[in-house]
């Protein structure tokens, strides 16, 4: 994307919803806008439905996690302009104590299994969602596997107990 | 035919053979075994290489799959089992009628290999019983076949109705089946 294509998305966006666009960049040649949570899906709506814009695409939708940032858990999605060829990023963050984000599931009917995946696999709530549950991993599966805290090895494997490792 | 024979032990004449029931019916057992291929990932692909031309699983009376497991007498699991994977192996293994064998090929199969991570089972024999294992990631078919006649070597010698000895039955229990 061309630094004139950048400069028009970001002032449409930063016109209409102003100090909700927390961060704007252009990412190598990718524009990458961090909004604030509560505007998440109204944000995505106006990308979705502005004709000039017309990012009517969801490419990725998946879960971020920092764990030394204030706001740790965070949500990304990438959309896809086809007929003008163009993608935007979108970042928004959620405290520790309270990953709740809204669905997108109205907006983009594609959304319900990406993020029942990042239910899956980071444990966020998705107000609005359908049909929120596991689809990835067994349902008797406990925690999170892709917050950072999870054990990847298998706590279960005999040939690694202390006995034979020492640990 | 012959030299299947040779093997057997028995009251041998000219163009006659007197041998116990259970070592006739292991012979015949054991040289027409229907194996099961549940093939999840690479090892399948070696498999595939075992049933064709070049090393030809047919030579040892197995050359007709059973893609149901109501009729098959082998299950052989090639590949990683996800946990998630578990109790749809486990119903597979249940569905399939006694005398039933099974032969885990491949690293993934017999211990979980290098996927050492909370979504992989290590190993199938945390879920059902297991006959032989063939090791290798993934085993040659020269060892799917050395696996497989390690298999004919345990059907040829058991006992007509394993399922009625006390030790099957605990093994069984073992595992919650039945």
């Amino acid at each position: 994307m061309t630094q004139q294509q950048y400069d028009s998305i970001s002032e449409v966006l930063k016109r209409q919803f102003g100090e909700d666009i927390l961060d704007a960049c252009l990412e190598q040649d990718f524009p990458v806008f961090t909004v604030a949570r509560e505007k998440w899906a109204e944000v995505l709506a106006f990308l979705k439905n502005t004709p000039e814009l017309n990012f009517h695409f969801l490419t990725t939708l998946c879960g971020l996690h920092y764990p030394d940032n204030a706001l740790p858990f965070g949500l990304m999605v990438q959309l896809h302009n086809m007929p003008a060829n163009t993608r935007v990023r979108l970042k928004t963050f959620a405290p520790e104590s309270d990953p709740v984000f809204d669905s997108l599931t109205s907006i983009w009917p594609s959304a319900n299994w990406m993020e029942r995946e990042t239910y899956d696999f980071y444990g966020y709530r998705f107000t609005g969602h359908p049909d929120l549950r596991r689809v990835l991993n067994m349902d008797s599966l406990e925690g999170w596997p892709m917050r950072k805290e999870f054990p990847l090895e298998d706590p279960f494997r005999q040939d690694k107990d202390d006995k034979m490792f020492g640990r | 035919m012959s030299q299947q024979l040779q093997h057997l032990e028995g009251y041998e004449g000219p163009g006659f053979l007197a041998t116990s029931l259970d070592k006739a019916v292991g012979l015949a057992r054991k040289n027409s075994i229907w194996p099961l291929p549940f093939a999840t990932s690479c090892c399948g692909i070696e498999f595939m290489a075992t049933m064709a031309s070049t090393y030809d699983l047919g030579r040892f009376g197995a050359e007709r799959l059973s893609f149901s497991p109501r009729q098959a007498d082998l299950l052989m699991v090639m590949g990683t089992i996800a946990k998630k994977m578990g109790p749809v192996l486990r119903q597979v293994y249940e569905q399939m009628a006694e005398p039933r064998w099974v032969i885990a090929v491949g690293a993934c199969a017999s211990t979980g290999g290098i996927f050492d991570t909370y979504s992989v089972l290590q190993g199938i024999d945390r879920i059902i019983p297991v006959d032989v294992y063939v090791p290798g990631c993934p085993p040659r078919p020269e060892q799917i076949l050395d696996g497989v006649m390690k298999i004919q070597d345990l059907v040829a010698s058991e006992s007509l109705r394993r399922r009625d000895s006390q030790e099957y039955k605990d093994l069984l229990a073992s595992y919650g089946i039945q």
